[in-house]
């Protein structure tokens, strides 16, 4: 804004200024006038050219592999596991029949043993979620909005940590921490309680355990998401802790929330080593899946029992698409 | 808006941030009922003085008096002010009643009463059409007026304003001050208004706070701070100042110090002969056509470069070009004094 008060340009020459007329052509006028060289017309430079202009030949170039992915692996894999449940296995010879029969599926629907593992396999997966998403919520809200850039940093580290180890180590590692002569009973033992031992509760904890990156992860980028002015409006117009929790941050981190709870629910669902590891005698679906494949070598009835978490998942994933927590994976 | 306490006293107030010193022991006063402007460029502190009223950030010392209640140590929610935020932090899940009614909400008012008032305060703003919408449906002029009627829903004794037209286009501001305006004479409350738009400060304010670094530089009506300003920061930051320092004041005025004339009161001409005017002779740089207006920089012979605004009126005879020999004229009267000779007229060479 100031016409400064140092000495006009015309008292120190004619340095700046808009183009003058200058005849002496003094500073730049040596050099001959030199253009910027045009790119060359290289055979990928048309190629280029070609895709910018076709924007549906450049679309499919880039989903042809990932869709060739999907496809293939995905979709016919789990095709060729929907048909097999529909056969039967000869029960002298141990060859798989390719006669169409609904009996695997109506077994795993009316089996007393089928029944009760799924829904001991859907209670162990509901409650692994909820002790993620109470242990995750507080975890990522203190990332997200309290900590320092800093601390925010060494903690989404310390958060992934975990996902450095091989799963089946940490599996042991707790199987250690749990048993009778382990750390647990040690820490517990002074107050009177005791290791609740091998079992559905070392399953929960162990899969809780196992998961937990996993919800707050998203919750910790959905909060991220929730600009600060928002906390300072509601605390503004009279909202304290509680009222701003539950008005403003608990929804519009929802969809992030679930978002997580995809991750734990469907992770718990499938899961058959840590049951194996920590569970004692308890079974999962996953772990009858795998003795039919095994032992049995009942094949057709494995992939029955396998398409009820699926269809669980499924039934899920409709639930929380209403929600929109979909468009935050 | 009788009370003869002040609506808000702030004593000492210091706020640093590690080893910055955001603000630097302010001390202020704003009376109940008044439009009080705090203008700076960014970084001088003005929106953390805000923030400090408002509760946001704790200061480091000193105390902030709300009508004589110290509220330093207080919570946000537990003060008597509104904030109309920046970005105004409408919250997106939300319908704009819903937004408009969250403060009576969490005050645990009743549903029927609160969506009623927050009717009324959605019609005072125009918007009762709107309710059922969400703040993403809104148009920035509507968001702005929705963010109004919500921080002024609850009846606050001040409202703080953290640049609250920053984000619109240039109608719309304009037509949003008028509303601004009109708005806090119905309500009667105080409005703290923070802007580092000069125009919009003197055109909006009772008084002005203009801010640099941390500290208030000065402090006054919109014209004292135009006609007469303390500094030479204040008399570059509000409006568009010709800065004569102690040489160029010598040479042109016959007495040392720092000087400042504005352009609107410099005419272009062959020179006049009143006892208390002033002429100077210098060469034209630039002519900038501004519709109402033509700005000339000339480069004074004395060895300075000045800003004419003449007005594009009947008057206007003169039509210089770039080279042309002019003489620039002011009266005495015109000619601001910023104290004596400033360090920035001392450079070493």
């Amino acid at each position: 804004m100031t016409m400064n008060a140092t000495a006009p340009a015309s008292a120190r020459g004619e340095a700046s200024g808009p183009p003058d007329p200058d005849p002496a052509g003094s500073a730049t006028g040596g050099a001959p006038k030199r253009g910027i060289p045009r790119p060359k017309s290289t055979p990928a430079r048309r190629g280029s050219v070609f895709l910018s202009a076709h924007p549906r030949v450049r679309l499919g170039f880039l989903l042809a592999a990932p869709l060739f992915w999907l496809g293939l692996v995905y979709v016919v894999a789990l095709a060729a596991l929907l048909v097999t449940a529909f056969w039967s296995v000869n029960s002298f010879t141990g060859e798989i029949t390719t006669e169409w029969t609904l009996d695997n599926v109506i077994t795993v629907l009316t089996g007393s043993l089928y029944q009760t593992v799924t829904f001991r396999t859907i209670g162990v997966a509901l409650l692994v979620t909820i002790i993620d998403v109470a242990l995750a919520l507080p975890i990522a809200f203190y990332m997200a909005k309290v900590a320092s850039p800093r601390a925010r940093r060494i903690l989404v580290i310390a958060v992934l940590m975990p996902l450095w180890a091989s799963y089946l180590v940490k599996a042991y590692a707790w199987r250690s921490v749990l048993s009778q002569d382990g750390i647990l009973e040690w820490v517990l033992a002074p107050f009177g309680l005791h290791t609740p031992g091998y079992g559905l509760p070392a399953t929960v904890i162990t899969l809780s355990y196992l998961w937990l990156p996993y919800v707050i992860l998203p919750i910790f980028a959905g909060l991220e998401r929730v600009p600060d002015s928002l906390l300072e409006a509601s605390a503004d117009l009279g909202g304290k802790t509680w009222p701003t929790i539950r008005h403003v941050v608990f929804p519009m981190a929802l969809p992030a929330i679930i978002a997580g709870t995809i991750f734990s629910f469907s992770l718990s669902l499938g899961d058959y080593i840590t049951v194996n590891i920590v569970g004692g005698a308890s079974q999962m679906l996953g772990n009858l899946v795998y003795t039919n494949v095994g032992a049995a070598n009942n094949l057709p009835l494995a992939s029955a029992i396998a398409l009820i978490p699926i269809a669980i998942i499924f039934g899920y994933l409709a639930l929380v698409r209403r929600t929109g927590a979909l468009d935050n994976l | 808006m009788t009370d003869p306490q002040p609506a808000i006293r702030l004593t000492g107030l210091t706020k640093e941030f590690g080893a910055v010193t955001a603000v630097d022991h302010v001390d202020l006063e704003i009376a109940a009922g008044e439009f009080f402007s705090m203008l700076g460029p960014s970084g001088s502190g003005k929106t953390t003085v805000l923030r400090l009223i408002a509760g946001f950030e704790q200061p480091t010392n000193g105390t902030i008096e709300l009508f004589g209640d110290d509220v330093t140590k207080r919570a946000p929610f537990d003060r008597d002010v509104n904030t109309v935020f920046q970005d105004y932090a409408l919250f997106p899940h939300m319908s704009v009643l819903e937004n408009v009614a969250y403060g009576l909400r969490v005050r645990g008012i009743g549903r029927r009463e609160r969506i009623e008032r927050a009717r009324r305060a959605l019609a005072s703003v125009r918007l009762e059409q709107m309710g059922d919408r969400k703040p993403s449906q809104l148009s920035g002029g509507q968001r702005q007026r929705v963010a109004l009627a919500r921080a002024t829903v609850v009846q606050p004794k001040v409202l703080l304003l953290d640049e609250p037209l920053g984000a619109l286009d240039l109608k719309l501001r304009e037509q949003m001050q008028v509303e601004l305006k009109e708005i806090q004479r119905e309500l009667g409350i105080t409005f703290i208004f923070v802007t580092h738009d000069q125009e919009e400060a003197l055109t909006l304010s009772d008084r002005v706070a203009v801010f640099n670094d941390g500290r208030i530089e000065q402090l006054g009506t919109p014209a004292e701070l135009y006609e007469r300003p303390s500094s030479r920061f204040v008399a570059d930051f509000v409006g568009t100042s010709n800065l004569f320092d102690d040489a160029v004041s010598r040479a042109l005025l016959g007495r040392g110090g720092v000087h400042s004339v504005r352009p609107e009161k410099m005419a272009v001409g062959s020179g006049e002969t009143a006892a208390d005017v002033r002429n100077a002779p210098g060469t034209v740089v630039e002519t900038i056509y501004l519709g109402s207006g033509i700005r000339l920089v000339v480069d004074l012979d004395a060895g300075v470069r000045v800003s004419v605004l003449e007005q594009n009126d009947r008057n206007r005879v003169h039509d210089d070009e770039r080279g042309d020999r002019v003489v620039v004229s002011w009266h005495d009267d015109d000619v601001v004094a910023l104290g004596g000779a400033d360090v920035a007229s001392e450079p070493a060479a």
